[in-house]
C-alpha cells in the first residue's frame, strides 16, 4: 500500500472508484438489458407502490420545542463526557480538581437554571 | 500511566477573560431572576462595569508582562503584548458598541425584539412589537462574545483558538437574529451567518487536524519548531495552513470568503453590525496575525504570495462592488471587505512594523466604523432606519450637524489626510512597502481611489441634493448613542491629527510570544 | 533690540487683525487705531535707528532668529529679522511717510463705508512691507513680498463693485505673479546651488558660483523686481493700479511698495555686482523704462495717471542707479527716499484736488485752483519743483548724481545711458509742468456741477505740509549723510574704473538747463489752458496715449496664445484625460454590476463560492510548495 499519513486514505479512494464503477455498470446493464418500452401499470408512480398512502406534505414543521429539549439533553451529555475522565484521572489532584469541576458543573447548571426560569421545562 | 497534573494558571493574566465570562454568567442570572422592569438597567450597568473592570485588568497586566510570564495554562494561552493590546482594543470597542446596543431612546424598547421565537407577522408578534421592550439577553450575549474574542487573540494553540472562535461566533449568530424591525431579513441573515460560519469552522478544524498530523502538536511553538527543523510531512503543513487560514479569512471577510458579509451586515440590527464590523475584525486579524507570525513565521515566503493574491482580490472586489450599492449598510459592508484587504496588505509587511501597523489600523478603523453605524441608527422614519441611499439625499439641509459628522467619517474612510483613515492606510501601506510588497501598495492605492467614489457620492447626495418628501429627519440621539458617536468621531480626528501616541503604543506592543 | 525689531512688524499686524476680525465693533474707533499703529512703529523705528547709529560702523547690523520657519530635509529657513542701515532707512520711510498718509486717509476716507476695512488692509500692508525689508533671508523677503502683493491687490480693488477697479486689481495681481514666479525660481536656484537662502551665506557663496548661474539668478531676481516695481516689460499694471483710493496710490504705488524691486536689487548687490552683463541688463531696463514713463506721461490727461507714469519713470532712474553699481547703489536709495516724499506729497495733493472737485481727475477740467486751494497749491509746487530737480530741492540732489553716474559709465554705453537720463529729465520737466500749470493756473475749465471748490480739512493738509517740507529738505540732508550711513551694506568699491567725463558742476548745469527748457516749453504751451477734448495727433502721441501699446502687446503675445493653449488643454482634458477617466469609471461600474450578480442571496451559492475559493487556496498552497 501507499505509505505516509494520507496513505491509509488510498483504500478509501479505491473504494470510491469501485463504487463509481459499480454504479456505472449497474445502470449501463439496466439500459442494455431492459425492454425498450417498459410497462406502465396504474400506481407505478405513487410514492409507495405498496403500504399506506402518505399523509400531508414532506415539508411538515416540527415544533421548535423539541429543539430546546435536544439542547438541554446536549448540556448534560457534554457534562457527562467531561466527568468521566475527570473521575478517572484528575480526582487524584485533590481539592483544586473538585473545585474546578464544581465551577464547570455550576456553569452548566446556570444554563439549566435559566431554562427553568424561562419556563422552558414546562410543556405548554 | 503517566501522572497528569493540573496546569498552572496565571490568574492575573487570565483576569480580563475571567471577569468578562463571569459578568456574562451574572447577566444570565439577572435575566433569570430580576424582575422584568429592572433587567435593562441592571444588565447595562453590570455589562459596562464588567468591561471597565476587564480593561483595568488589562492595563494592570500590561505593566507587568514579560516574555517569561506571558504564557500560561500549560501553553494554551499567551497573554503577550500584542494580545494585551488587542484585548484592550476589543474591550474599548466592545464598550462603545455596547452603548449603541443599550440605546433605548431612539425607539420604544430599543433595537431588539422581545421574543425572537414568535412567528413573524402573527398576532403575538404584532402585540410584542407594539408593547414589549427588547430582550435583555443581548447584554450577556455581547459579553460572552467579547470574552471569546479576548481568548481568541490570546490563544497559543489551535484548539484553544477553535474553542474561542466558537465562543465568540455563536452569540453573534444569535444577536444577528434579534432585530425588532424587518425581522425576516434579520433571521435570514443570522441563519446564513450560522451556516456559513459553521462551514468555515469545519475548514478550520480540518486544517487543525492536518497540522496536528504534521507537527504532532497543536501549539504554535511546536508547529514553528517542526517547520524550522523540517520534520514532518510538508504537504500536511501547507494543506493545514491553507485550511486554517480559510477559517480565519472567513471571519475577516476576505474574498472569496466574504460572501456572507453584505447580507449579514444589512440584516443584523445596526448596533450588532457595528460590533461585528469593529470587534470581529479586530479578533479575526488578531488571530490571523498570531497564526501567521507566531506559528508559521518560518514559511512566510511560501504563504505570502497567496495571501497577497487574496489581499488584491479583497481590495478590488470590495471597492468595485461598493460602487453600485444603494443601501448604506451594504455599502459599509463592502467597505469593510475592502478594509480587510488593506489590513491583509499590512499583515504582509511581515515584521514588527507590519504587526504594529495592522494593530494601528484596527483601532482607527474600529472607532470610525462604530461612529458610522451610530449615525445610521439615527437616520430613521416611521418604519425604522432609512438605509436606502436615495433617502439620504439632502440630509445636509435637514440635519447639517449629523451630515457633517457623517461626512467626516466618510472622508476618514476615503483616507483624506487629517483623519485616522489616512494615517492608518499610510501605516499599513508603508509597512507593506518596507516588506517589498510595493505592487500591493499600488493596488491598494488604486482600490482606495475606486472606493472614494461611493463615499463621496454619499457626501454629494447629502449636501448637494435638495431634500425630498422622503428624506427622513434625524432622531435626537439618546445619551448612549451620543457618547458612542462623540468617542468615535473624536478618536477618528485625533488619530488623524496626532497619530504619534497610538503609533508609539502599537510599536511598543508589536512582539508575539509563542 | 531683541523685542524692538519684532514689535515693528507685530504692531501693525495686530492692528490689522483687530480691524479685520473685529468687524463692526471697531467701526467707530478703528481708523484711529489704524493711524496709531504705523506711528507706534515709527517711534520704535526711530529708537532702533538711534541705537543702531550708536554702534561702531562695522557692527551696525542686528540679526535675530525668532523661530524655525521651515525645517524640511536640508532646507532650513528661520523666521529671522535683520536690522541694518539699509533696513533702517526703509523702516523709517515706510513708517514715517506711512503714518502721514494714514493720517491723511482718515480725512480722505471719512465718507466711505468701508473705512475700517481700508485701514485694516492698510495696516496689513505696512506690516508686510516692514517684514519685506526686515527679513534676514530671501524666504522672509518673499513672504513680505507676497504680503504686500496681497495688500496691493485688496486695496486696488477696494471699490470692488466698480468694474474698472476689480479689473485693475486682477491685472496687478497677474502681472505681479509673473514677476513673483521669477523671483521664486531665483530663490529655488539659490537653494539648489548654495543650499541656503540666508543673505550672509548667499552673498558669501556667490563668488564660488559659475558666471552663468549668477547671471541666471540675477535675471530671475530682476524679473521679480520688474514685476513689483512696474519696470519694463511688466510696467503696464502700475498706472491702472490708480483705480484704488488715492492714499493707496500715494503709499503703495508711489512711495513704498513699488520701490521693493529697488530694495531687492540693492539688498542683493553682491550678486548683481558680481556680473557685468547682469548690471548692463539692469541699467538697460532702467533707462528704457524711464524713457517709456516720460513719453507716456506727456500724453496723459488724468492727474493720477500722469503721476503714475512719472513713478514708473522715476523708478527707472533708481534701476539705472542700482544697475550702475558701486557708489550708485546709495544714490538710487537716496533718490528712492526723496521720491517717497515728493511723490507721496503730489499724490496726496492730487487727492486733495479731487476731493475738492467732486472726484474729477481730468487735468483739462481743472485750472485756476491756486486761489481756492492755497495749501494744496503750495505743497504741490514743492513736490513739482522737487521732482523736476530745481536746486536746492531734493530731486536736484538725488537725481542729478544718477545722471552724472550714468555719463561716467565706461565705454559708449555711458554716453547712451547718460543721454537717455538727461533727456528723461527734460521730458519730466515738461510733463510735470504741464500737469502743474493746467491744474493750478490758467483759466477755469471746470465742469458745470462744480461751483465752489474748497480746500481740504486740516487732517489732510497737515500731512501735505509735512511731506512738502520733506520734499524740500530731504535731498540736501541725505546727500552725504545717508550715503555714508549706507556704506556698510552697499559697498561703493568697484567705482574706481569709472571714467570722469563730466564733473559735478557741468552735470548740474546741464540738467538744470534742460529742465528749465522743458518746463519753459510746457509753461508757454499750457499757460492759457488746453483743448477740452482729445485732439487728433501724430503717431507718437497716439502711441503714447495708448501706453505705447503695451497692453495690446500683452494681449497679442501672451493673452491670445494663452487662450489658445487653454482651449487646447481643455479639449485634451475633456476628450483625453476625462475620456480615459470616464471609461475607467465605466469599466469599474460595469464590473461592479456583473460581480453583483454573484451576490444572489442564496446560501448554497455562497457555500459553493467558498468551496471553490478554498480549493483554489489549498491548491495554490500545495502548488507553491510542491509544484
Amino acid at each position: 500500500m501507499v505509505d505516509g499519513y494520507l496513505g491509509s486514505y488510498a483504500l478509501l479512494g479505491v473504494l470510491l472508484l469501485v463504487a463509481a464503477a459499480f454504479f456505472g455498470v449497474a445502470f449501463g446493464a439496466n439500459r442494455l438489458l431492459s425492454p425498450a418500452r417498459p410497462a406502465e401499470p396504474a400506481g407505478k408512480f405513487e410514492t409507495y407502490e405498496c403500504g399506506l398512502d402518505p399523509v400531508g406534505g414532506g415539508w411538515a414543521q416540527v415544533h421548535i420545542r423539541y429543539y430546546l429539549y435536544a439542547y438541554l439533553y446536549l448540556l448534560f451529555a457534554v457534562e457527562a463526557v467531561f466527568l468521566f475522565p475527570w473521575a478517572v484521572v484528575y480526582l487524584r489532584q485533590g481539592v483544586p480538581a473538585v473545585m474546578e469541576m464544581a465551577i464547570f458543573v455550576g456553569i452548566l447548571a446556570l444554563g439549566l437554571l435559566y431554562a427553568w426560569r424561562k419556563r422552558v421545562l414546562v410543556w405548554q | 500511566m503517566k501522572d497528569i497534573s493540573l496546569p498552572h494558571l496565571n490568574y492575573a493574566a487570565l483576569a480580563p477573560m475571567l471577569i468578562l465570562f463571569g459578568v456574562a454568567c451574572v447577566g444570565v442570572l439577572v435575566d433569570a431572576f430580576a424582575p422584568r422592569k429592572a433587567r435593562y438597567p441592571i444588565q447595562l450597568v453590570v455589562a459596562l462595569v464588567g468591561l471597565i473592570a476587564a480593561f483595568v485588568a488589562v492595563v494592570l497586566r500590561a505593566g507587568k508582562v514579560t516574555a517569561e510570564n506571558a504564557i500560561t495554562a500549560a501553553g494554551a494561552v499567551s497573554v503577550d503584548k500584542p494580545a494585551l493590546f488587542l484585548q484592550g482594543t476589543l474591550i474599548v470597542l466592545g464598550a462603545v458598541a455596547l452603548l449603541l446596543i443599550g440605546e433605548r431612546a431612539l425607539e420604544r424598547g430599543g433595537p431588539f425584539v422581545a421574543q425572537a421565537a414568535i412567528t413573524v407577522g402573527s398576532d403575538a408578534d404584532q402585540r410584542q412589537a407594539a408593547r414589549e421592550s427588547g430582550a435583555t439577553e443581548v447584554f450577556p450575549l455581547t459579553i460572552f462574545s467579547l470574552s471569546g474574542m479576548l481568548l481568541f487573540v490570546a490563544a497559543n494553540d489551535l484548539l484553544t483558538m477553535f474553542v474561542a472562535l466558537e465562543v465568540f461566533s455563536l452569540p453573534l449568530y444569535l444577536l444577528c437574529a434579534l432585530a425588532r424591525r424587518r425581522r425576516l431579513i434579520s433571521q435570514e441573515a443570522a441563519l446564513k451567518y450560522f451556516l456559513l460560519g459553521a462551514y468555515a469552522s469545519a475548514f478550520f478544524l480540518f486544517g487543525l487536524a492536518l497540522l496536528y498530523g504534521f507537527a504532532g502538536g497543536i501549539t504554535f511553538a511546536k508547529i514553528n519548531e517542526s517547520a524550522q527543523n523540517g520534520t514532518g510531512n510538508i504537504t500536511l503543513l501547507y494543506a493545514g495552513l491553507a485550511l486554517v487560514s480559510i477559517g480565519l479569512l472567513f471571519k475577516a471577510a476576505a474574498v472569496p470568503f466574504h460572501v456572507w458579509t453584505p447580507d449579514v451586515y444589512q440584516g443584523a440590527p445596526t448596533p450588532v453590525t457595528s460590533l461585528m464590523a469593529a470587534c470581529t475584525k479586530v479578533a479575526a486579524f488578531g488571530g490571523l496575525l498570531r497564526v501567521l507570525y507566531a506559528g508559521f513565521d518560518r514559511v512566510h515566503w511560501d504563504y505570502s504570495p497567496i495571501i497577497a493574491a487574496i489581499a488584491v482580490l479583497t481590495m478590488l472586489v470590495g471597492s468595485i462592488l461598493a460602487v453600485t450599492q444603494t443601501d448604506i449598510k451594504r455599502l459599509l459592508a463592502y467597505s469593510s471587505i475592502a478594509n480587510a484587504g488593506y489590513l491583509l496588505v499590512g499583515v504582509l509587511g511581515n515584521s514588527a512594523l507590519g504587526l504594529s501597523s495592522v494593530m494601528f489600523y484596527l483601532v482607527a478603523y474600529g472607532f470610525t466604523v462604530i461612529a458610522a453605524f451610530a449615525v445610521i441608527t439615527l437616520v430613521r422614519d416611521a418604519d425604522g432606519e432609512a438605509t436606502h441611499l436615495s433617502r439620504w439625499a439632502g440630509l445636509g439641509r435637514r440635519s447639517p450637524f449629523y451630515a457633517t459628522v457623517f461626512t467626516v467619517i466618510l472622508l476618514s474612510f476615503a483616507g483624506i489626510p487629517l483623519t485616522s483613515g489616512f494615517t492608518s492606510k499610510f501605516a499599513v501601506f508603508s509597512a507593506a512597502g518596507g516588506g517589498d510588497q510595493s505592487w500591493l501598495v499600488i493596488v491598494g492605492v488604486v482600490s482606495s481611489m475606486i472606493l472614494a467614489f461611493p463615499y463621496l457620492r454619499v457626501v454629494v447626495m447629502m449636501w448637494l441634493s435638495e431634500p425630498g418628501e422622503q428624506t427622513p429627519s434625524v432622531s435626537l440621539p439618546g445619551m448612549l448613542t451620543s457618547a458612542a458617536l462623540v468617542i468615535g468621531v473624536v478618536i477618528t480626528i485625533f488619530v488623524g491629527v496626532a497619530p504619534q501616541p497610538l503609533l508609539h503604543l502599537t510599536s511598543e506592543a508589536a512582539n508575539f510570544i509563542r | 533690540m531683541q523685542t524692538l525689531i519684532p514689535l515693528l512688524v507685530a504692531i501693525p499686524l495686530a492692528s490689522a487683525a483687530i480691524l479685520l476680525l473685529g468687524g463692526r465693533l471697531t467701526d467707530r474707533w478703528g481708523h484711529w487705531l489704524g493711524v496709531l499703529a504705523p506711528m507706534a512703529s515709527f517711534v520704535l523705528g526711530l529708537i532702533a535707528f538711534f541705537k543702531l547709529a550708536d554702534l561702531p560702523v562695522d557692527a551696525r547690523a542686528y540679526s535675530t532668529q525668532l523661530w524655525n520657519f521651515i525645517d524640511s530635509g536640508s532646507l532650513h529657513v528661520g523666521f529671522g529679522l535683520l536690522f541694518d542701515p539699509l533696513s533702517a532707512v526703509f523702516v523709517l520711510l515706510i513708517t514715517g511717510v506711512g503714518s502721514l498718509i494714514h493720517l491723511y486717509a482718515v480725512g480722505y476716507m471719512s465718507h466711505d463705508e468701508g473705512r475700517r476695512r481700508f485701514f485694516g488692509y492698510f495696516n496689513l500692508f505696512v506690516a508686510a512691507m516692514l517684514l519685506l525689508v526686515l527679513g534676514n533671508n530671501y524666504v522672509m523677503l518673499y513672504l513680505g513680498w507676497e504680503g504686500v502683493g496681497l495688500a496691493s491687490y485688496l486695496l486696488i480693488s477696494f471699490w470692488y463693485n466698480r468694474n474698472s477697479a476689480a479689473t485693475a486689481g486682477k491685472k496687478a495681481f497677474l502681472m505681479n505673479r509673473v514677476g513673483d514666479a521669477g523671483f521664486a525660481i531665483g530663490i529655488f536656484l539659490m537653494f539648489a546651488t548654495l543650499g541656503t537662502t540666508q543673505y550672509t551665506e548667499v552673498f558669501a557663496g556667490v563668488a564660488k558660483l559659475s558666471t552663468g548661474t549668477v547671471l541666471m539668478m540675477g535675471l530671475l531676481l530682476l524679473l521679480g523686481a520688474c514685476g513689483k516695481s512696474g519696470q519694463f516689460p511688466l510696467q503696464s499694471w502700475l498706472p491702472d493700479a490708480m483705480e484704488g483710493p488715492t492714499p493707496v496710490s500715494a503709499l503703495i504705488h508711489a512711495a513704498t511698495m513699488v520701490t521693493a524691486g529697488v530694495y531687492l536689487i540693492a539688498r542683493s548687490n553682491p550678486i548683481f555686482s558680481a556680473n557685468a552683463t547682469l548690471q548692463t541688463v539692469v541699467v538697460s531696463v532702467g533707462a528704457l523704462t524711464l524713457l517709456i514713463g516720460c513719453v507716456i506721461g506727456c500724453a496723459k490727461d488724468d492727474i493720477k495717471r500722469v503721476l503714475a507714469w512719472s513713478t514708473v519713470s522715476q523708478i527707472g532712474y533708481m534701476f539705472l542707479g542700482v544697475g550702475l553699481g558701486g557708489g550708485a547703489y546709495a544714490l538710487a536709495i537716496i533718490h528712492l527716499l526723496a521720491h517717497g516724499f515728493f511723490k507721496a506729497n503730489m499724490f496726496l495733493g492730487a487727492g486733495s484736488v479731487m476731493h475738492g472737485m467732486n472726484d474729477q481727475t481730468d487735468i483739462r477740467r481743472f485750472g485756476g485752483l491756486r486761489k481756492y486751494m492755497p495749501v494744496t497749491w503750495l505743497t504741490f509746487m514743492m513736490g513739482w519743483l522737487a521732482i523736476i530737480g530745481i536746486p536746492p530741492l531734493s530731486g536736484f540732489f538725488t537725481k542729478d548724481p544718477i545722471i552724472e553716474a550714468a555719463f561716467n559709465r565706461p565705454g559708449w554705453t555711458g554716453w547712451l545711458f547718460g543721454g537717455v537720463a538727461l533727456l528723461g529729465a527734460g521730458l519730466t520737466a515738461f510733463y510735470m509742468t504741464r500737469l502743474f500749470v493746467l491744474t493750478f493756473h490758467g483759466p477755469k475749465r471746470w465742469t458745470e456741477d462744480i461751483e465752489h471748490p474748497h480746500e481740504s480739512p486740516w487732517i489732510m493738509t497737515i500731512p501735505l505740509i509735512f511731506l512738502a517740507i520733506g520734499s524740500v529738505v530731504a535731498g540736501f540732508m541725505m546727500k552725504t549723510s545717508v550715503v555714508t550711513w549706507l556704506t556698510p551694506v552697499l559697498d561703493p568699491t568697484g567705482a574706481e574704473d569709472e571714467v570722469h567725463r563730466i564733473t559735478n558742476v557741468t552735470g548740474a548745469i546741464l540738467s538744470v538747463a534742460i529742465t528749465v527748457v522743458g518746463a519753459g516749453i510746457a509753461y508757454m504751451l499750457f499757460r492759457r489752458g488746453t483743448a477740452l477734448v482729445e485732439q487728433p495727433a501724430g503717431p507718437v502721441v497716439t502711441a503714447a496715449r495708448n501706453n505705447l501699446y503695451a497692453d495690446a502687446f500683452n494681449v497679442a503675445v501672451f493673452e491670445k496664445p494663452g487662450n489658445w493653449l487653454t482651449r487646447g488643454l481643455v479639449f485634451l482634458d475633456y476628450r483625453g484625460v476625462d475620456g480615459l477617466v470616464n471609461s475607467l469609471a465605466a469599466i469599474v461600474g460595469g464590473g461592479s454590476g456583473r460581480l453583483r450578480r454573484l451576490q444572489n442571496g442564496f446560501v448554497r451559492s455562497y457555500a459553493l463560492s467558498m468551496l471553490t475559493g478554498a480549493l483554489l487556496v489549498v491548491g495554490a498552497f500545495l502548488m507553491v510548495r510542491l509544484g
